[in-house]
C-alpha cells in the first residue's frame, strides 16, 4: 500500500434531470480493497462505469499510477489493466465456459489453451470450473466465477467487483474473500461495491461513501461499526425493525409432499416440499439463487398448480386452486421480479394496483373498474411506505428498482392478508427503504397473519425470522429456530458445500 | 421418373430457400427477427433479372441482385437499430414495399429471357455415372449455396467475429456491458441477411424460370423464415431444410405431370404444409435453442 494506482479526481456526469456524480474525487492505493458505499441512486454504478470506459464523465479527471487515464471503451479499459465483474452477471447462457471467458479479453488464446488457462487460473484461486460447461447449467456462483476468472485471465491492476456476493452462500462468500485477499497480497488492488456492511468491515482497508451524487465521507471500515456507516450512507439514523415475541396461532398452512417438474430448460424442480407455517409467524427460507425459490413461490401463490391433497390452506386443499381463488381465501404473494411479474411495466400503478387488489378491495363492481377507489387505494400504498413518485398515474417501470418494490409489497401487505408469501422483499432496495418493508411485514405478523419470507439476504432472514429453512436443489430443509442457528449450521443446511471443500484442497 | 433428374431438380429447387435461409439465420443469430425476405427475394429478382439482360452478364445479375438486397436490408436496418422501430412490423413492412417495388421495376421487363448461366461441366466427376448428371453438373450458384453453408457454419463455430455475432444475439445487454458494438454487428448480419436473400431471388428469375414476372418469388421467403425455425438455428439444419421443402415441391410437380387422381390443390399445398407439420413436431419438442436476444430491440442505457 501507500503508492496509490487510481486516483479520481472532481468526477461529474449529469444526466436530464439528476446529477449521478458530483465532484467525486478519491484514491485507491496499490494492493489496496477499497470500498464504495452508497445508496441505491447514489452514483456509484454511474462512477464505475466511468472507471470502465462504458461512461464517459462531463467534467474530472482520471489518473492511473499518475499518467493520465480516460478510457473511451471498456477495451481500453482493459488494456490499461481494469477489469469488472458486474453486478448482473454479463454471461451468455447458451455459450460455453470457454467461450464466456473470450468475449471478455481483448486477445484470447487459441481454444485449447484458453482451456488450459482457464483450469490453471481456476486451481490457484480455488474457483473450480469446468471450460466446457454450457453456461446456462451453472449456479450463480459458479456463474460468478466464470466472471472472475474471465478478468484473472488478463493480470488486472484494478478489479472492480459490483455487489459480488449478493447470490452466493457464507462458505462461497469466504472462498470468494480468500481469493480476494490473494489478488490483494499479490499487489492488485480491488474497487468492492457492496450493501453488505459486515462483510465491507471484514474485507476492506478504505471506505468511500456516496450519497445523492456526492462524496459524503471516508473511513477505515474495521475503526467504525456498521451503524456508523449505515448512517453516513443514509444521512440520517433509522430504526432497526423489532421483532414482536407475539404468541404463535394455529397452522395457516401445511404443506406436504408437494413435487412438481422443472417449468422450463433451466428451471429447477420441486422435491417432496413440507413445511408448516402458524399465525403470527415468520417463516424464513433461505437458500443460493436458483434452487427453486421461484418455483417454490409460484406453487404457492396457485401460478403453478400443484397436485392434489399437497397444499392446505386453512384446513381446505387449495392445491389445484388458481391464484384468483387462493387471493379471495386470502394467500397473497409477491413474486421477485418487480417488472413483468410483480408488476407490468407499461400500466400507471393504479393500474397495477387493480391488478392485484381487485377483489380484496373492492375495486371492480358490477364488472366495471372503480378507478376512483383504485386511484385512492394506489395513493394509500404510496403514502403508507413513503414510494416515491409523482403520483398513482406514474407508468411502473418509470420507478427506480427500490421505488417500485415498496409498492409492489405494500400493495400487498395494505390488502391485510393471511398468509403473505414474499420473495427477496427487500432486493436492490436501499437501508431505510428495506428496514421500513421489513418492519411492516414483522407488523403484519403481529396482527396475526402468516409470513414466508423467501430471499437470499441471509442478515435479513436472521433478522426477522422466527424460523428458518433452506432451499437446495429443490428440496426445502426442516425449518429450525433461528435463535438455534449460527452463520456455519445456516451454510450447511443450504448446502452446495461439496466443491467447496474441492477447493479448498486445490486452493 | 428418372432418380438421376429427380435429384438434380431438386437441387435446383432448393437453391433459392437456401440462400435466403442461410442469410436470415445469421440474422436471426445476431438477435434480429427481419420477416421481410420475401420482399428482399423479390427485389433482388427483379434486379437480377434487370442487370443480367441490361449486361448481358448473368454472373453481373446476381452481384446486383446481392447489393440490391443488402441496401434494401439496410433501410430495415437504419429503421429497427437506430429508430427503434418494431421488428416484426417493419419486416411485414419491408417485404410489401418489396413487392411493390418489385413490380414497379419489372413492368418494362416482362416477357424477356434472361441471359441463361451456363452449367459447369466439371471435368472427371461430371463423367462419373449416374453421380455426374446428378450432382456435378449444376451451376456455380448452386455451389456457391452449398459453400456458403459450410463457410457459415465454421464462420459461426470457430472465428472470434462468429462468437461476437453469436453473443449479441444471445445477450445483447452483456455483450454491450463488455464493450460490443451491437448495433454494427447487427446492421452487418442484417446486409449480409439481405444479400443472401437476394441472391435466392435472382437465381429465381435467372435460373430456375428464367424469366420475370410479378410476385414471382411466391412464398418462397416465408418458407426460408421457417426453416430457419425448422434448422433450430443451424447451418447444416437449413441445408436440410431447403431440400426437404425443395423435394416436396419436386415431387408433388411430377405427380402432377404425371396424371395422379390427388386434386392438384392439394399437391400444391403439400410443401408448405409438409413443412408446418414438420415445424411442428420439431417446436413439440420443447427446446429449438432460438436465440435469447432474437426480435428484442436493443437501446444502449447510457
Amino acid at each position: 500500500m501507500g503508492d496509490t494506482l487510481l486516483s479520481i479526481r472532481g468526477l461529474t456526469k449529469a444526466y436530464p434531470g439528476v446529477v449521478a456524480n458530483d465532484d467525486v474525487s478519491f484514491d485507491i492505493g496499490q494492493g489496496e480493497i477499497h470500498a464504495l458505499l452508497g445508496e441505491n441512486g447514489a452514483g456509484k454504478s454511474t462512477l464505475v462505469k466511468m472507471i470502465f470506459g462504458l461512461v464517459k464523465p462531463d467534467r474530472g479527471e482520471m489518473l492511473l499510477e499518475g499518467a493520465g487515464y480516460a478510457p473511451g471503451q471498456p477495451s481500453e479499459a482493459r488494456r490499461s489493466g481494469v477489469a469488472m465483474v458486474f453486478q448482473h452477471f454479463s454471461l451468455f447462457d447458451a455459450l460455453s465456459v470457454a467461450e464466456n471467458v473470450a468475449l471478455g479479453m481483448e486477445n484470447p488464446p487459441a481454444p485449447r489453451d484458453l482451456a488450459r488457462q482457464i483450469r490453471e487460473v481456476s486451481e490457484t484461486y480455488g474457483l473450480p470450473l469446468d471450460p466446457g460447461r454450457t453456461v446456462g447449467t451453472l449456479s450463480a456462483g459458479e456463474r460468478q466465477r466464470v466472471e472472475i476468472i474471465r478478468c484473472l485471465l488478463q493480470d488486472p491492476r484494478l478489479l472492480i467487483m459490483d455487489e459480488p456476493t449478493s447470490v452466493l452462500t457464507p462458505q462461497e462468500v469466504e472462498i470468494l474473500f480468500q481469493t480476494l485477499r490473494k489478488l490483494k497480497a499479490e499487489g492488485t488492488s480491488i474497487l468492492y461495491i457492496s450493501h453488505k456492511l459486515e462483510e465491507i468491515r471484514a474485507l476492506c482497508d478504505a471506505a468511500t461513501i456516496l450519497r445523492l451524487g456526492r462524496r459524503v465521507g471516508t473511513c477505515i471500515p474495521r475503526e467504525v461499526t456498521a451503524r456508523q456507516m449505515a448512517e453516513m450512507m443514509v444521512g440520517a439514523s433509522f430504526a432497526t425493525p423489532e421483532p414482536r415475541g407475539g404468541v404463535k396461532g394455529e397452522v395457516l398452512l401445511a404443506v406436504a409432499g408437494l413435487s412438481l417438474p422443472a417449468p422450463g430448460a433451466f428451471g429447477t424442480p420441486l422435491r417432496d416440499i413440507r413445511m408448516e407455517v402458524r399465525r403470527g409467524e415468520v417463516l424464513g427460507i433461505g437458500g443460493v439463487a436458483g434452487n427453486g425459490q421461484d418455483e417454490l413461490l409460484m406453487a404457492l401463490s396457485g401460478e403453478r398448480l400443484a397436485p392434489a391433497g399437497t397444499i392446505r390452506f386453512k384446513g381446505t386443499d387449495v392445491s389445484r386452486s388458481g391464484p384468483v381463488e387462493r387471493r379471495a381465501a386470502g394467500l397473497l404473494s409477491g413474486p421477485e421480479e418487480r417488472l413483468g411479474h410483480a408488476a407490468a411495466p407499461n400500466m400507471s400503478l393504479t393500474e397495477n394496483a387493480v391488478l392485484t387488489a381487485a377483489r380484496r378491495q373492492g375495486l371492480v363492481r358490477h364488472g366495471l373498474i372503480d378507478w376512483g377507489r383504485a386511484a385512492g387505494f394506489a395513493e394509500e400504498v404510496i403514502a403508507r411506505f413513503d414510494v416515491r413518485t409523482p403520483g398513482p398515474g406514474t407508468a411502473a417501470r418509470a420507478l427506480s428498482g427500490g421505488n417500485l418494490q415498496k409498492f409492489v409489497v405494500g400493495r400487498e401487505i395494505l390488502q391485510n392478508p393471511d398468509l403473505f408469501v414474499v420473495n427477496q422483499p427487500t432486493w436492490g432496495v436501499d437501508a431505510a427503504a428495506a428496514a421500513a418493508i421489513r418492519q411492516a411485514l414483522l407488523d403484519l405478523a403481529a396482527q396475526g397473519a402468516a409470513i414466508i419470507v423467501i430471499s437470499q439476504d441471509l442478515d435479513e432472514l436472521m433478522e426477522i425470522s422466527d424460523r428458518f429453512a433452506a432451499l437446495n436443489e429443490g428440496r426445502l430443509s426442516a425449518a429450525r429456530a433461528v435463535a438455534d442457528l449460527d452463520m456455519e449450521k445456516i451454510g450447511l443446511m443450504m448446502g452446495g458445500a461439496h466443491d467447496m471443500e474441492v477447493a479448498h484442497v486445490e486452493g | 421418373m428418372d432418380p438421376v433428374l429427380l435429384v438434380a431438380s431438386i437441387m435446383v429447387s432448393a437453391t433459392p430457400i437456401l440462400l435466403a435461409a442461410l442469410g436470415e439465420m445469421v440474422v436471426e443469430k445476431a438477435g434480429v427477427l427481419n420477416l421481410g425476405v420475401e420482399g428482399m427475394m423479390i427485389t433482388g429478382a427483379v434486379m437480377g433479372f434487370a442487370v443480367a439482360v441490361g449486361s448481358g452478364s448473368p454472373l453481373l445479375g446476381f452481384a446486383g441482385a446481392a447489393l440490391a438486397g443488402a441496401v434494401l436490408s439496410l433501410s430495415f436496418g437504419l429503421l429497427t437499430q437506430y429508430l427503434l422501430s418494431n421488428q416484426v412490423a417493419t419486416g411485414l413492412g419491408l417485404t410489401l414495399v418489396g413487392l411493390g417495388l418489385s413490380a414497379l421495376i419489372g413492368s418494362s421487363f416482362e416477357g424477356l429471357r434472361a441471359p441463361s448461366l451456363p452449367k459447369l461441366d466439371l471435368p472427371l466427376l461430371g463423367d462419373l455415372p449416374v453421380l455426374g448428371p446428378m450432382l456435378f453438373r449444376h451451376d456455380i450458384m448452386v455451389y456457391v449455396s452449398l459453400a456458403l453453408v459450410g463457410a457459415v457454419w465454421a464462420f459461426l463455430k470457430f472465428t472470434r467475429a462468429g462468437l461476437i455475432l453469436r453473443a449479441v444475439g444471445e445477450n445483447h445487454d452483456s455483450a454491450h456491458a463488455l464493450g460490443y458494438r451491437v448495433v454494427h454487428v447487427r446492421l452487418a448480419a442484417i446486409a449480409f441477411g439481405g444479400a443472401c436473400a437476394g441472391l435466392g431471388g435472382a437465381y429465381v428469375s435467372l435460373v430456375r424460370v428464367p424469366q420475370w414476372t410479378e410476385g414471382m418469388t411466391a412464398g418462397a421467403g416465408w418458407i426460408a423464415l421457417a426453416i430457419v425455425v425448422f434448422a433450430s438455428w443451424r447451418a447444416f439444419g437449413v441445408l436440410l431444410g431447403a431440400y426437404l421443402f425443395g423435394g416436396v415441391s419436386v415431387l408433388q410437380l411430377n405427380l402432377q405431370a404425371a396424371g395422379t387422381t390427388v386434386p392438384v390443390e392439394l399437391l400444391s399445398m403439400s410443401p408448405y404444409l409438409i413443412t408446418i407439420i414438420v415445424l411442428v413436431i420439431i417446436s413439440a419438442r420443447g427446446v429449438h435453442g432460438a436465440p435469447g436476444s432474437l426480435g428484442r430491440p436493443f437501446h444502449a442505457a447510457a
